[in-house]
C-alpha cells in the first residue's frame, strides 16, 4: 500500500502543474477555438448559405470538435492526469453515451416505422 | 484500530495516511472520484438527449422548433456560458498564484455570467409558456423542457455552489480544502458548458433547419 502510494505521489509531483490546472495559454487557446467553433454553426444556420443537409452535417461536426476542445483545454483530460484514469473513464462514458443515443434512435425509428406507416391510404389498410 | 491502540499514542498509523494527502490536497482520490460522478451525470444527459431525439418531431399539432426558437437569444446565452467558463479558468490561474482577491473577483464574474444565462433561459421559458408552448402541449415540448430544464437546474446548483465557495474563501482563504473544492466546481462548471454545446447544436440549431 505504502509502495503504491509513493509511486503514485512521485508520478503526481512530476506533472503537478500540468494535471488539473492547465495554463493561461491553454485557457485562452480553448476560449478562442470555442468562439470560432460556436460562431460558425450559428452563422451557417442563421444565414442559410447552405441547404439543410450539408448544414446539419457541418454543425454536428463542429459540435464534436468543440466538445473535444473543451475536454482538452478546459477539463484538462489527457493521458497523464490521474495516471490516465480520467481519460479511461471518459472513453468508457463516451461509448455508453453513443450506445444509448444511437441505440434509442435506431430502435424507436424502426418501431415508429412499423407501427405508424406514414400517409398510408385508407384503401391500402389491411382488413380488420 | 486495536493495533493503533497498542502502539504509542505519538505515532498512530492513520495520521500518517492522512498526512500524505495534506501535501497535495488538490490531487488525491477526490478529483478522480468527482470526475466519475460527472461521467454518471453525462449519462443522465445522454438519456435525455436520446429521449429528445426520439420525440423531437412529435408536435401533436402544436408549435414547431422553427416557430418557437429565437436563435439570437440562444447565441447570446451561449456567449454568456462560454465567457463564464473562461472567467472560471482565470480564477483557477489566480488560485495557482495564491491571489485570493483575484480568485474572488473571477468567481463573482463567473457567477454573474451564469446568472445572466439562467435569466435569459427563464425569460425564454416564460415567453414560450405564455404563448401556450407548455410542457403539456406535445411530446416534443415535454422532451425539450426536460432536457434544457435539467441543464438549467444544473447551472442553478452551480451558482449556489459558487456562492458557497465565495463565502468559504472569504472565511478561510485559499486553504487546501477550498482549493480542492474549487477544482471540483471547475470541472462541474466546464462540463455544463460541454453539455450546452450538445443542447445548442442538436436542440436549437438542428431544430430550426429541419
Amino acid at each position: 500500500m505504502t509502495v503504491r502510494n509513493n509511486t503514485h505521489d512521485a508520478g503526481l509531483a512530476a506533472h503537478k502543474h500540468k494535471s488539473g490546472h492547465g495554463s493561461r495559454r491553454d485557457y485562452m487557446i480553448g476560449f478562442l477555438l470555442s468562439v470560432v467553433l460556436t460562431a460558425i454553426p450559428f452563422w451557417l444556420v442563421m444565414s442559410g448559405v447552405l441547404s439543410a443537409a450539408p448544414t446539419a452535417v457541418l454543425v454536428t461536426l463542429l459540435a464534436v470538435i468543440q466538445v473535444l476542445v473543451h475536454t482538452v483545454y478546459f477539463l484538462h483530460v489527457d493521458t497523464r492526469s490521474e495516471s490516465g484514469w480520467t481519460l479511461v473513464a471518459l472513453i468508457f462514458t463516451a461509448i455508453i453515451v453513443l450506445i444509448v443515443i444511437s441505440g434509442s434512435l435506431w430502435i424507436m425509428y424502426h418501431l415508429h416505422g412499423n407501427m405508424m406507416p406514414p400517409a398510408l391510404p385508407p384503401t391500402a389498410a389491411p382488413p380488420m | 484500530m486495536s493495533v493503533a491502540l497498542d502502539e504509542k499514542a505519538s505515532t498512530p498509523t492513520f495520521y500518517v495516511i492522512e498526512d500524505e494527502h495534506h501535501d497535495h490536497s488538490d490531487e488525491g482520490p477526490t478529483m478522480l472520484g468527482f470526475w466519475i460522478y460527472l461521467m454518471s451525470d453525462a449519462l443522465i444527459f445522454a438519456t435525455l438527449f436520446a429521449t429528445y431525439g426520439v420525440l423531437f418531431t412529435a408536435y401533436a399539432g402544436g408549435p414547431t422548433p422553427r416557430e418557437l426558437f429565437e436563435l439570437p437569444l440562444v447565441a447570446l446565452n451561449t456567449a454568456f456560458l462560454l465567457i463564464s467558463s473562461i472567467t472560471y479558468g482565470m480564477g483557477m490561474m489566480a488560485m495557482r498564484d495564491g491571489d485570493q482577491a483575484k480568485v474572488q473577483m473571477w468567481l463573482v464574474l463567473t457567477f454573474l455570467f451564469g446568472l445572466a444565462f439562467i435569466s435569459v433561459e427563464l425569460y425564454e421559458f416564460s415567453h414560450m409558456i405564455a404563448e401556450g408552448a407548455t410542457p403539456q402541449r406535445s411530446a416534443f415540448l415535454s422532451a425539450f423542457f426536460t432536457l434544457v430544464g435539467t441543464h438549467g437546474l444544473h447551472v442553478t446548483f452551480g451558482l449556489i455552489w459558487i456562492a458557497v465557495m465565495l463565502a468559504q474563501v472569504g472565511m478561510h482563504g485559499l486553504i487546501p480544502d477550498n482549493q480542492r473544492r474549487l477544482m471540483c466546481l471547475g470541472m462541474f462548471w466546464h462540463l455544463l458548458d460541454v453539455v450546452w454545446i450538445g443542447v445548442f447544436t442538436f436542440v436549437y440549431l438542428l431544430g430550426v433547419i429541419q
